[in-house]
């Protein structure tokens, strides 16, 4: 046999360079809409596109650990809520400008990620959902708390101003935001990509698709999935902390446990282990109550339940399995 | 000999690769035939196309009926037990609950415990492990609560799914030996799909080879083991 | 002492609340080996059929029977509306639609009935039992229905041929059918029991919270907390693990006055949770021993 054949790659480069350039074409123009859009969209939108990103930086999160990584959890509000008290105490009590805040509550909340990634270590499935989700249930309670009242402010929690566009920018507070939320989750995103792509992202998916195999492969399971626990808080912190400032509050209530099962509702409806997904699952939690409550004042649970049982069945792995399939489709009409 | 089952051109898959390529062959009454292949070959794809576990085309005839396209549950509800690749037993529950379930299918709730007291009487070491957990036990005993939960439903036809894999040699002597029995004395015919050909031709009396989905050569299990030429460039050894 | 009494004793009655949730939450379990969290809501509304019947004069008994056999085949008709389509898809796609379910039948709930708080009546009166200050007439029944439950369900998974079909249809799909289960009919018929189950934890469990469209979802929760607690595969773990909950739920009440009423529930998962790291398989349940 040839030995040139031999060694001929499964897709030629030619064929495999217009897959490559079809998604970077996607992301340019995706990325020229976005920093178009606030010129030519009101300010309330804006807002709305703003916990948009926001979300989605916290359902990113929520995927590397869920998707990525196997860890069941229903309790990603209570970092949400972590964060975003961090920011609002340090703006209040600390005079922190509030940029800073912003890393501040990714640090705080990737230690605390971290801790509680420790016992859950010990937790399956199940367990690790329900006590995940006995957090989320706390979470508000414990900023309601009698003794740290002062610090957080109890039941009505902490009003922030609204900050303006620095260095004189011809943009408005909403514009502001929204840019400066665009520019973190870009980052956020790049960086979950790039681990995903990585050494690190192979073992952590490892743990997730066979412990035991892993384990024998000498990866550290134990460290990686604390140490993804960790990311994982602090990317739902920083959610949280920019959250706060779009918002202008914090309080207990704002956190409850519908922040949670929306964030994993997000997390399905844009596609389990696909980072674009993030994106999509923001759009959801933000906007589909809305038309429900359109469709129906009365019944707007039962539109909201309606529309998602017919997401999933139009879409069982979400927006990130229809586009698997769609590629699959497309790479076996162009062979 | 009349055939049991004939299958005719049988294409079958998973999703865009295909592995069966339009098989024909026959297993005749009261006989073991052995389909036998290297890894890959398509024999476990084979016997899942049989039992209609996945998508197929072409003809699968069982006592001159046609069979292709039912669903797995009436496919044995006609007498066709598969013993499937890894054993598939039911690991949380116990010896005993394994074999019954294996009559699952069956109408006469009488002969259920008599058929339990023979599977015992068959692999003593299943009545020892009765009340254990099926995980609990070792490989050896695994392949035999596998066959004899099989044998719960009286079947007609049997596909084992190469009932040697993972077992030490010894133990693998024994369960072919009662394989040998349990075809001459309750006249179970057997289709066993296995990659030890030595094995299994000494057990056969029909051989088919599978290579990458085609049936390349068949004939009776003798001839096949004594041709030297076959042997060596099919078969290894 | 008096005191530490008379909570254990108080937290056994509503432990025979959360003993009811958690057979049927456990009864799901073996059927689809998860946890399906919109069964509060499903019993939830098969209470209110029931109370709506018992405003068309419907007697007590005949209201149970009806509403249990209606939820039976309403959960059965879920499975195959809803479950069926979708079965192959991901067990977290599974999750979001139950999510999805809690939600309409929730706010269905509220949009025929509404959300004002309603009473509803016990068949068993509200007398203390025997006269004693311990019990009231309804716990007890409560607590028998309960067990009786439990009874035929330990039989019908231990004993039944179907049992067995059921457990081995979810333990492993793919070689029930190879043994001639029919898979797909052993899981709708562990939803429609499922629904039976609730819907008798509902009837039961009204007459003590008062019938609302939200009364479930802290039931349910301390409902899984018990299954969990005493261990999935053991529906009387369940039981035991409802009373625990029960007791443990007004012992902490009680002895740590910081914590208000609504950190209960947080508490009593985490201490469940903290039983389950040393003991992963619950109170009661088999640990499964696995080669690799």
């Amino acid at each position: 046999m040839d030995a040139r054949a031999e060694t001929r790659p499964v897709v030629s480069p030619a064929a495999r360079a217009p897959a490559l350039t079809a998604g970077r074409a996607i992301l340019l123009a995706g990325l020229v809409v976005a920093v178009a859009l606030p010129f030519v969209a009101k300010s309330f939108l804006v807002f709305q596109l703003t916990l948009v990103l926001v979300y989605a930086i916290a359902i990113c999160g929520l995927n590397l650990l869920t998707g990525f990584n196997g860890q069941f959890s229903l309790g990603h509000g209570a970092f949400y809520a972590l964060g975003a008290y961090t920011a609002a105490i340090l703006m209040e009590h600390g005079n922190v400008p509030y940029l800073w805040t912003i890393p501040a509550a990714g640090l705080v909340c990737f230690v605390a990620g971290f801790l509680f990634g420790l016992p859950a270590l010990r937790l399956e499935a199940i367990y690790l959902a329900l006590a995940t989700f006995a957090l989320a249930i706390a979470a508000p309670q414990i900023f309601k708390l009698s003794p740290l009242e002062h610090w957080t402010g109890g039941n009505q929690g902490i009003v922030i101003l609204k900050p303006d566009a620095p260095f004189g920018l011809p943009l408005n507070q909403d514009q502001w935001l929204y840019f400066l939320t665009l520019a973190v989750a870009f980052v956020m995103f790049w960086a979950a990509h790039n681990i995903v792509q990585s050494r690190t992202g192979r073992a952590i998916m490892a743990i997730r698709d066979n412990p035991i195999a892993a384990r024998s492969m000498g990866i550290d399971t134990a460290l990686y999935k604390t140490l993804t626990f960790g990311v994982s808080a602090l990317y739902t912190g920083v959610a949280g902390a920019l959250g706060a400032i779009v918002v202008q509050f914090v309080a207990p209530d704002s956190f409850n446990v519908s922040l949670s099962i929306a964030f994993l509702v997000g997390l399905v409806v844009g596609g389990v282990g696909w980072i674009p997904g993030a994106l999509f699952g923001g759009l959801f939690v933000l906007f589909v109550p809305n038309i429900a409550e359109h469709i129906s004042k009365g019944l707007s649970g039962a539109a909201y339940g309606a529309i998602l049982i017919l997401l999933i069945y139009l879409m069982p792995s979400g927006v990130g399995g229809l586009f698997h399939l769609l590629a699959r489709r497309m790479r076996r009409f162009g062979r | 000999m009349t055939a049991l089952l004939e299958v005719r051109g049988l294409r079958a898959g998973y999703g865009d690769i295909r592995v069966l390529h339009g098989l024909d062959f026959a297993i005749a009454e009261g006989e073991v035939t052995t389909l036998l292949g290297a890894n890959g070959a398509g024999k476990t794809t084979t016997l899942r196309a049989l039992c209609g576990m996945i998508p197929t085309q072409g003809e699968i005839l069982f006592e001159g009926r046609p069979i292709r396209g039912r669903a797995t549950e009436d496919v044995v509800r006609l007498g066709i037990a598969h013993v499937p690749e890894g054993r598939g037993t039911f690991v949380r529950l116990t010896v005993e609950e394994n074999l019954r379930l294996g009559a699952t299918a069956r109408r006469d709730r009488a002969g259920v415990a008599d058929d339990i007291a023979r599977v015992y009487a068959t692999f003593p070491i299943l009545e020892k492990r009765r009340l254990q957990q099926a995980g609990t036990l070792s490989g050896g005993e695994q392949q035999m609560l596998a066959i004899g939960r099989a044998l719960m439903l009286r079947p007609r036809l049997m596909l084992l799914d190469e009932p040697s894999f993972g077992l030490a040699p010894l133990v693998v002597r024994d369960v072919f030996a009662v394989l040998a029995a349990i075809n001459r004395d309750d006249r179970v015919s057997m289709l066993v799909v296995e990659q030890n050909a030595s094995l299994a031709l000494s057990l056969a009396d029909e051989a088919y080879l599978l290579e990458t989905g085609t049936i390349v050569m068949s004939g009776p299990a003798q001839k096949i083991r004594e041709d030297e030429s076959v042997r060596r460039s099919y078969l290894g050894y | 002492m008096e005191l530490f009494l008379q909570q254990v004793l108080a937290g056994l009655a509503t432990g025979g609340i959360y003993a009811c949730m958690a057979l049927a939450v456990v009864m799901i379990y073996q059927a689809i080996d998860h946890l399906n969290f919109a069964q509060g809501e499903m019993a939830m509304f098969s209470t209110f059929v029931a109370w709506q019947l018992l405003q068309w004069d419907v007697p007590w008994w005949a209201a149970f029977v009806l509403t249990v056999v209606v939820s039976f085949v309403a959960g059965i008709a879920v499975e195959r509306i809803v479950f069926k389509p979708i079965r192959n898809a991901p067990v977290l796609s599974h999750v979001v639609v139950f999510i999805a379910l809690f939600a309409i039948f929730n706010s269905l709930a509220g949009f025929i009935w509404d959300f004002t708080i309603k009473p509803f009546p016990t068949p068993f009166g509200t007398a203390p039992l025997f006269g004693s200050g311990l019990v009231s007439a309804h716990q007890a029944g409560m607590i028998a229905v309960t067990l009786l439950v439990l009874v035929f369900l330990y039989g019908f998974f231990r004993y039944t041929a179907v049992g067995l079909q059921m457990r081995a249809a979810a333990l492993n799909p793919q070689s029930a059918r190879l043994v001639g289960v029919r898979v797909g009919w052993m899981v709708a018929l562990g939803w429609g029991m499922a629904a039976a189950i609730g819907a008798i934890a509902g009837l039961l469990i009204a007459p003590v919270v008062f019938l609302d469209p939200n009364m479930m979802l802290g039931i349910l929760l301390y409902g899984f907390a018990a299954a969990v607690l005493g261990g999935l595969d053991s529906p009387g773990g369940a039981v035991v693990g409802g009373f625990a909950v029960g007791i443990m739920e007004n012992l902490v009440a009680t002895y740590v006055p910081v914590v208000g009423p609504e950190l209960k529930l947080p508490i009593a998962l985490v201490i469940i949770v903290t039983v389950l790291v040393v003991r992963p398989g619950g109170l009661f349940g088999r640990v499964h021993v696995q080669r690799v």
